[in-house]
């Protein structure tokens, strides 16, 4: 079971300081981060990318997005 | 459109946007607007809340058309491409009070980031001080980010939160073609303007227009911040919209170069004063405020226009900070700073310590 971050309906860099402290204290090889905006979309991926994660998908969940991030 | 969509995300994209402001406010002094102050957010808010009258310093007084122009293409740019998200709810009090403070912080200094940037790109060395007091401010606020500070969740909301701001944008601009400014004249309708000062000083009124679209456009997209470029950088050791702003400074330098706008040195600056201390001291507070409230000056102008409620009350903040820096004698002039506006920064600090300290999640 992946992990899920849940960083609706926060502003960056909530988002992508969620995402990172979850990497750090050793994640799983997959992540799910829920975001609301396409800035935060763009900023997670971004973050996730620069920790060796790629981003498996990107699924339109609600008003937001359901991010798949693999290690690899 | 994904095509455009990946440029603007890309840090070419980023470049390209920083590239074009600089360029732009380089040429929009040349065709009237203040010397150094191209452009300039909190600036330009100061003059609109002169003209309508929230105060009254005869100098800086005008309804500047580039911030109706941000809003509007911030708006346009969002509905194009699908992403205007009516949203608030996150601390909307505190946001008001960094906003207030962040005003004063920056009329200590005489500028917002842009303008810091501008001016530096325009040889005034004063603001060397206004950039390290940016980064220190932002680097305090980035420290408060890494300690669980956090202003909380926003909610989605109707659509019409999200139209107030564009739509007291539109207002704005109904005024000022409703009342033109006459020549000589101190008064024209319910509006201010200036007969000398900063305030006198502008670019015509459509082309001010067209640029602040165009801008507002272009920023909604690539999502450039001045302050996130510097917290990124300290928190995530990320250069992506680091790339912008140095590309705003760059280009505008190069542009001032072409025009003629270069002159260096620190003393006789326009719009500027030589108080060290103080152009320092102003802008860690203007950058503390930007980094607990999670944008620079122009960023909070664009994501108002994307629908964000918060970003609005900090804009309005802005606005009435502007008018608390004129009628108290908090703002600089050239001569110096104001009679309180020293008593001004370490409050403004210490209410955002304040903020910053209680405003945690220690989870």
């Amino acid at each position: 079971m992946a992990t899920t971050i849940d960083a609706r309906g926060l502003s960056c860099p909530q988002p992508v300081l969620m995402t990172l402290d979850t990497i750090k204290a050793g994640a799983d090889k997959e992540l799910i981060v829920l975001v609301d905006t396409d800035t935060s979309r763009e900023n997670v991926s971004r973050a996730a990318a620069s920790q060796g994660y790629t981003v498996a998908a990107v699924d339109p969940d609600g008003d937001g997005y359901r991010l798949t991030l693999k290690k690899g | 459109m994904e095509a455009v969509k990946r440029f603007f995300a890309s840090r070419w994209g980023i470049i390209c946007v920083g590239a074009v402001i600089g360029v732009l406010a380089a040429i929009l002094q040349k065709l009237g607007n203040p010397a150094n102050m191209g452009i300039c957010v909190a600036c330009f808010e100061r003059d609109i809340a002169g003209s309508i009258g929230l105060h009254r310093a005869a100098v800086v007084q005008y309804l500047r058309p580039e911030i109706i122009g941000f809003v509007l293409g911030a708006l346009l740019a969002a509905y194009l491409f699908k992403e205007f998200r009516p949203r608030a709810g996150s601390a909307p009090i505190v946001r008001f009070m960094l906003g207030v403070f962040a005003m004063i912080g920056a009329l200590v200094f005489l500028g917002c980031p842009w303008r810091a940037v501008l001016r530096l790109a325009g040889g005034d060395g004063n603001a060397i001080l206004g950039l390290a007091g940016l980064a220190t401010g932002i680097g305090i606020g980035a420290w408060f980010l890494k300690n669980g500070y956090n202003l909380g969740r926003a909610q989605k909301t109707y659509t019409s939160v999200g139209w107030l701001m564009p739509l007291t944008m539109l207002g704005f601009l109904v005024l000022l073609l409703a009342n033109p400014q006459i020549a000589g004249e101190a008064q024209s309708g319910v509006l201010f303007y200036s007969l000398k000062g900063p305030g006198a000083a502008h670019a015509p009124l459509f082309v001010s227009l067209l640029v602040g679209l165009l801008i507002g456009v272009l920023a909604q997209r690539s999502r450039f911040c001045t302050m996130g470029a510097l917290r990124d950088l300290i928190l995530f050791r990320q250069t992506h919209l680091l790339s912008g702003f140095l590309a705003l400074l760059v280009f505008a330098f190069a542009a001032n170069l072409v025009l003629g706008q270069f002159n260096p040195g620190f003393t006789g600056q326009p719009v500027a004063h030589t108080q060290h201390f103080w152009n320092f001291a102003g802008m860690v507070l203007a950058g503390l405020a930007f980094a607990l409230a999670g944008g620079c000056p122009g960023r909070q102008l664009f994501m108002a226009g994307e629908g964000d409620g918060d970003a609005a009350v900090f804009v309005v903040g802005m606005i009435v900070g502007a008018a608390f820096a004129h009628n108290f004698g908090l703002a600089s002039s050239p001569a110096g700073v104001g009679p309180n506006g020293i008593a001004a920064v370490v409050v403004g600090l210490a209410v955002c310590l304040f903020i910053g300290f209680t405003m945690r999640k220690t989870a």
